[in-house]
């Protein structure tokens, strides 16, 4: 039946409808992973619009109601200063979403450039490149990127740049994979043997070809990233203490660990259901984009 | 196979000078004023300008960066990274006192995970029921996705303090190491975990698990006799990011249990800006992963004879074996275990 209305107008639109309702029915079917979209969709939601989600103020606190266990008035309970811990952690979303995205924005166009330089110049280039990047690889990112935002100033900015130069290395190596695969390939040949500029050959031809492993590892990237940006958040290197970032909010809680878990326990159950989540859809990613090639 | 040698030799060789050369560029060249960083940063403002220049000069900031570059190089490779800003200690004298603190617990968090993931491999692939499986192959992802921080809270709060069992904090003894170690124990297990199930999976599906089958062994019996042997070797091809893994754990779980250690070493030191120390540690963590990756590098072939038996048949083309079979070290695309390997 879609075969004879491929060429009817409109076709594209109701290929693209079908495509959609597809890939809806698909994450339906998967409990798990439409918990994760769930998960990411509302993180999201938190760091786009917070005030729509709490009315309570992330700073101001009622020191009568200090300590209060998670309940009605306040799903995650109150810190030492009586703040409410839901609306510090819904206000605390969007710095570390936007650090996660600065990161993995950083890493995939300053590695991916890397790589498209090493992979098609190839030769001395690839050699003196790649070696260049074994050192990235072999100092721990953690490590590396305590070091970077240490010279650079503590702050979450830094903490997103630094964790973005230190996962430069891991994109530099795949990018370099995808694209030596890439510029052996016939059309590649083909277009250079027609004497088409390499510039044109390049951005037609060698860089759509060899996005989809590097975009694919990004989208693992952001479940990494989150993590990383929340450890460097938790030891003290992001923005000061009245400001609500997720691994902060943790650090906070730890001197009441004993007497009142909820304090740190639940922004890092937060941290953790969001990292599991876009490792879940990161692999149904990898899993769809390997079922098509 | 000489030659396989010096180049794996002379690759780990150059990733430690590339580390020593990125560090001071990170550490010396960058900063604007690369004295103000050897004071105390409440103090910098009580500072006199002679005393700076004094201390520039001490530290060799007034030379060439060239001139202090080699200058430094020379002394880093007799081991001499200079002394901490912060108590004049040789930096590696102050690395010398920890470590072993931080060996004893990757070492005994190592073994840990390994067991764990062994576990959940043969869980795995050996159970007949469904949902026990799925279960089970949700674990690794699960114990790289929750933050070291968070697993190392609920574990105090769990078992210090509700249960009493063992100290929240400190490095007394072995009762004070069991937290840290199953902390640091279950992230390092994920991508073992990860790896062992997938390559049991290839082990059982080849030819001569089916011979055993067909001889009567059971399922159970194969995986324990045949197909862990088989299917462990490539675990050590991660052992390069295993230790990546126990480094970023250790300064995060030495500083929730407040244990001294080379992670918290390394967090002190960076707080306080005390670079020679910075550049010390990072340098020796380096040098630790171009070691590993080069003993890798060379007892790999010596474990699998289809390797060595490709090594002596290409002496030509040294760098083919690594990518072939033994997704070792720097030649792997980290495609396979990428979902999880970095830290």
């Amino acid at each position: 039946m879609s075969t004879l209305t491929l060429t009817a107008p409109g076709a594209a639109a109701t290929a693209t409808l079908r495509r959609l309702t597809d890939t809806v029915r698909d994450i339906a079917r998967q409990p798990t992973l439409l918990l994760s979209w769930v998960v990411v969709l509302v993180a999201v939601a938190w760091a786009v619009v917070p005030d729509v989600f709490t009315d309570a103020s992330p700073y101001e606190g009622d020191s009568a109601l200090s300590f209060a266990p998670p309940g009605w008035g306040h799903p995650f309970g109150t810190d030492r200063l009586g703040r409410d811990l839901y609306s510090r952690a819904v206000h605390g979303a969007s710095a570390t979403l936007t650090a996660t995205l600065i990161a993995v924005l950083v890493a995939l166009t300053v590695g991916g450039l890397i790589g498209l330089v090493a992979g098609y110049f190839g030769r001395h280039v690839d050699t003196a490149v790649m070696r260049t990047v074994d050192v990235g690889l072999a100092i721990p990112s953690l490590l590396l990127a305590m070091v970077i935002v240490a010279m650079l100033g503590y702050s979450t900015r830094n903490i997103a740049l630094a964790v973005g130069i230190a996962s430069i290395a891991s994109f530099a190596r795949v990018m370099r994979a995808e694209v030596v695969r890439v510029v052996s390939s016939d059309y590649v040949e083909a277009a250079d043997g027609v004497g088409a500029r390499r510039a044109a050959v390049v951005l037609k031809h060698v860089l759509p070809n060899s996005m989809s492993s590097v975009l694919a590892l990004a989208a693992l990237e952001i479940g990494t990233s989150v993590l990383a940006v929340a450890s460097l958040g938790f030891l003290g290197y992001g923005a000061p203490p009245p400001e609500p970032e997720w691994g902060l909010l943790v650090a906070e809680g730890r001197d009441f660990v004993g007497q009142y878990p909820w304090i740190s326990v639940l922004p890092g159950v937060l941290i953790a259901a969001l990292v599991l989540s876009s490792h879940r859809i990161a692999t149904s990613f990898r899993r769809s984009h390997q079922e098509t090639s | 196979m000489t030659r396989y040698l010096l180049l794996k030799v002379g690759r780990a060789l150059f990733v430690v000078w590339a580390a020593f050369t990125l560090t001071f560029v990170l550490l010396y060249v960058l900063p604007a004023n690369p004295e103000d960083l050897m004071f105390d940063p409440s103090e910098i403002n009580t500072v006199s300008d002679e005393t700076k220049a004094s201390v520039a000069a001490m530290y060799g900031f007034d030379k060439p960066v060239p001139l202090q570059y080699l200058d430094r190089l020379g002394h880093a490779l007799t081991g001499d990274f200079g002394n901490s800003v912060h108590n004049g200690q040789r930096v590696s004298d102050a690395i010398g006192e920890v470590l072993p603190a931080t060996i004893v617990l990757s070492v005994a968090a190592l073994l840990l995970a390994v067991v764990i993931a062994f576990g959940i491999a043969v869980v795995a692939t050996t159970t007949r029921v469904p949902f026990v499986r799925a279960l089970v192959e949700a674990l690794p992802p699960a114990s790289v996705s929750v933050p070291v921080f968070l697993l190392g809270i609920v574990v105090i709060h769990v078992f210090s303090f509700r249960l009493g069992w063992f100290p929240s904090f400190g490095d007394a003894g072995w009762r004070g190491l069991v937290l840290p170690l199953v902390t640091l124990a279950i992230p390092v297990s994920g991508p073992i975990a990860q790896l062992l199930v997938r390559s049991f999976e290839t082990e059982l599906a080849s030819p001569y698990v089916t011979t055993s089958t067909a001889k009567g062994a059971t399922r159970g019996w194969i995986v324990v006799r045949d197909v862990a042997r088989n299917a462990s070797l490539p675990a050590l091809t991660i052992a390069g990011v295993t230790f990546g893994h126990l480094i970023a754990g250790a300064v995060i779980i030495e500083t929730i249990f407040s244990r001294t250690g080379l992670g918290r070493l390394t967090q002190v030191a960076i707080n306080s800006k005390d670079v020679p120390l910075v550049q010390g540690v990072v340098v020796l963590v380096a040098l630790t992963f171009a070691v590993i990756n080069l003993v890798v590098d060379v007892v790999y072939p010596l474990l699998d004879p289809r390797l060595r038996a490709e090594l002596r048949a290409k002496p030509a083309d040294v760098t083919a074996p690594a990518v072939t079979a033994a997704p070792a070290t720097a030649d792997v695309e980290p495609a396979a275990p990428a979902d999880l390997v970095r830290t």
